[in-house]
């Protein structure tokens, strides 16, 4: 049972003081090819932080290392003060892309739940939970809330929009309070318009739930006017810092070993030119998985 | 095979009911029916949930290594069946996840496990040198003859593997829909991959001595399939597949005592129509809630519970 971590508010706010993920010299390597190397990372409690970076650079595969999931090679990740594993209670995780065919026909509110209690061994016992019962349902019903999704929580998973779906996951990651959140391309197959909304939720939801949010992203323009640091990621190697430090032609050139360009259009979108991958392949995207 | 008693159906309701209870073997069929279709039912649930129908049908073939086996040791057939199941089990858990990214090689990994375990049984009956007694009940099923041993023998295992599935249901429901997260949040998936096929295998073993090898998906897909049309809810859906599968078995047992046709046939052919009665109810409510929709463009009410 990991239930301590929901039940303990006085534990978890002193916990809330130490960063909330703090990478130093990580490497991974996967099927004798170095994936990242050498990376440090630092995300304070509280901060809503950006991962960017290529195709197959290694972001998703960072997030796996911090979730205890990747093994290191070498160097540490330490995870609100914890080992990966030793974390995973305190941590939201919303995968790249899943695969909700399953759950077509399961309603959104049941998908929410799972978040609570779907690591529950045996059943649910109706004469000792009453009260837990009907705190988990104000839980349930307040994360919807949160996310915009009330409208819609009572219908099958199947019927809804790809945003609708993505609210309900990101829900169901925040259902048991969690310190940290990570969030793996949560605004792919999104539209322009939903990408925008999703990336204001998210920066809503790290000051109304006090939580870090780590989130991989292709593209840094939805997100630009929400963030509180970038990652990037390039070639193996990790640069860190705010937005405007770090997205530099200076420093993106340094990274990439290439001279990169980038343009500030009038509306203050970034632009990235000069990426060494053509920025049309669309190979498969999806990382090995071990 | 014609029975010893020659019952007729009247029009007394009471009459037909003390008819049927007038024999001690169908008082053990309808005991042994009703076991296997409570355990059918619920861990058929998962299985379409789960989208291991294969699995199902390659563990319930496994009757003929697991007979023709026990025959050649001098086993009774139902232990035969039982071992044969778990090792096909075990042997398409070793081979890859169930659930997971990789379907395709599990659904090959499974058929081969399938043919090799058909081989087996060729085998295990050309070294016997004889013809596998009791071949039709086995791929058919029987409910004369079931003894009051054998539904004891029944109700333990099926106390048994619904007791496992009871203790592993919510976090078998996670890592069934959403095993990434599950496995994020330290749900051990492929541990419990491999327990559900163990509980698949013992569920397909027990549910074919009532509706033998070849049916047994009349209660172990047809009932809970038809309670996933009508509804996506956990519990309800569960309730509804024990009652559809119950209904099936018990009226798939009178039709056969009432006249001259095989308990296997009713059982499959009720099924049959309570999954296509389930369809035609679910295609005319979704009509119902389209045109609902249309009409009352931002109705929506949260429902939790």
């Amino acid at each position: 049972m990991t239930e301590t971590a929901t039940s303990e508010p006085v534990a978890a706010q002193s916990e809330r003081c130490t960063a909330a993920v703090r990478i130093s010299g990580a490497s991974v390597r996967l099927g004798g090819r170095i994936i990242f190397a050498d990376v440090d990372l630092t995300v304070d409690s509280g901060q809503f932080v950006a991962i960017l970076g290529p195709n197959g650079a290694g972001k998703s595969t960072l997030m796996r290392a911090i979730l205890g999931l990747a093994p290191l090679a070498a160097g540490s990740v330490q995870v609100l003060g914890d080992t990966p594993a030793g974390a995973r209670s305190r941590v939201g995780y919303l995968p790249q892309q899943r695969s909700l065919d399953r759950a077509a026909g399961v309603r959104g509110v049941d998908l929410v739940r799972l978040g609570l209690d779907g690591t529950r061994w045996g059943l649910p016992l109706p004469p000792l939970g009453k009260a837990r019962r009907r705190s988990e349902r104000n839980r349930i019903a307040e994360v919807i809330e949160l996310v915009g999704a009330s409208a819609y929580a009572g219908r099958a998973i199947g019927e809804l929009s790809g945003g609708e779906q993505q609210r309900l996951l990101i829900a169901q990651a925040l259902v048991r309070r969690p310190e940290l959140l990570i969030l793996d391309e949560p605004l792919d197959s999104l539209d322009l318009p939903n990408q925008a909304a999703v990336a204001a939720l998210v920066r809503g939801v790290t000051s109304r739930e006090r939580v870090a949010v780590l989130l991989v992203a292709h593209d840094v323009n939805p997100l630009l006017p929400h963030l509180d640091r970038v990652v990037y990621l390039a070639g193996g190697r990790a640069l860190t810092g705010p937005v405007d430090e770090v997205i530099t032609a200076p420093r993106l050139s340094a990274l990439y070993g290439a001279p990169i360009e980038v343009l500030r259009t009038s509306d203050g979108r970034l632009v990235v030119v000069g990426l060494p991958e053509a920025p049309h392949h669309h190979g498969d995207r999806h990382e090995p998985q071990p | 095979m014609t029975p010893t008693v020659n019952p007729s159906l009247s029009l007394n309701l009471v009459a037909d009911l003390r008819d049927l209870f007038q024999f001690p073997f169908m008082v053990h069929a309808l005991e042994a029916a009703t076991i296997v279709a409570v355990l059918a039912s619920v861990v058929g649930w998962y299985v379409v949930l789960r989208r291991q129908a294969f699995a199902g049908h390659t563990l319930s073939v496994m009757a003929f290594p697991g007979a023709a086996g026990a025959a050649l040791a001098g086993w009774p057939a139902a232990l035969g069946y039982y071992v044969a199941c778990a090792a096909a089990a075990l042997a398409m858990a070793g081979t890859g996840p169930a659930v997971g990214r990789h379907k395709s090689v599990a659904s090959a990994v499974i058929a081969t496990v399938q043919i090799t375990g058909l081989a087996a049984g060729f085998l295990f009956l050309s070294l016997n040198h004889q013809i596998l007694v009791g071949l039709e009940t086995l791929l058919f099923g029987t409910f004369l003859g079931v003894s009051s041993s054998q539904v004891l023998v029944l109700l333990a295992i099926a106390a048994g593997v619904l007791a496992v599935t009871a203790l592993i249901a919510r976090p078998l429901h996670f890592c069934t829909l959403d095993p990434e997260v599950a496995r994020a949040r330290g749900v051990p998936v492929r541990a419990l991959d491999v327990c559900f096929l163990l509980i698949l295998a013992f569920a397909v073993a027990a549910t074919s001595q009532i509706t033998g090898a070849l049916l047994t998906f009349a209660l172990l897909v047809a009932p809970p399939a038809a309670a996933q049309l009508i509804t996506g809810r956990t519990l309800a859906g569960l309730v509804v597949s024990v009652a559809i599968a119950l209904v099936v078995a018990w009226l798939g047992l009178a039709a056969a005592y009432f006249s001259i046709y095989p308990a296997g046939f009713y059982v499959t052919t009720f099924a049959l129509a309570a999954y296509v009665l389930a369809w035609t109810a679910r295609a005319a409510r979704g009509r119902l809630a389209a045109r609902r929709r249309t009409r009352l463009p931002s109705a929506g009410v949260l429902e939790s519970g």
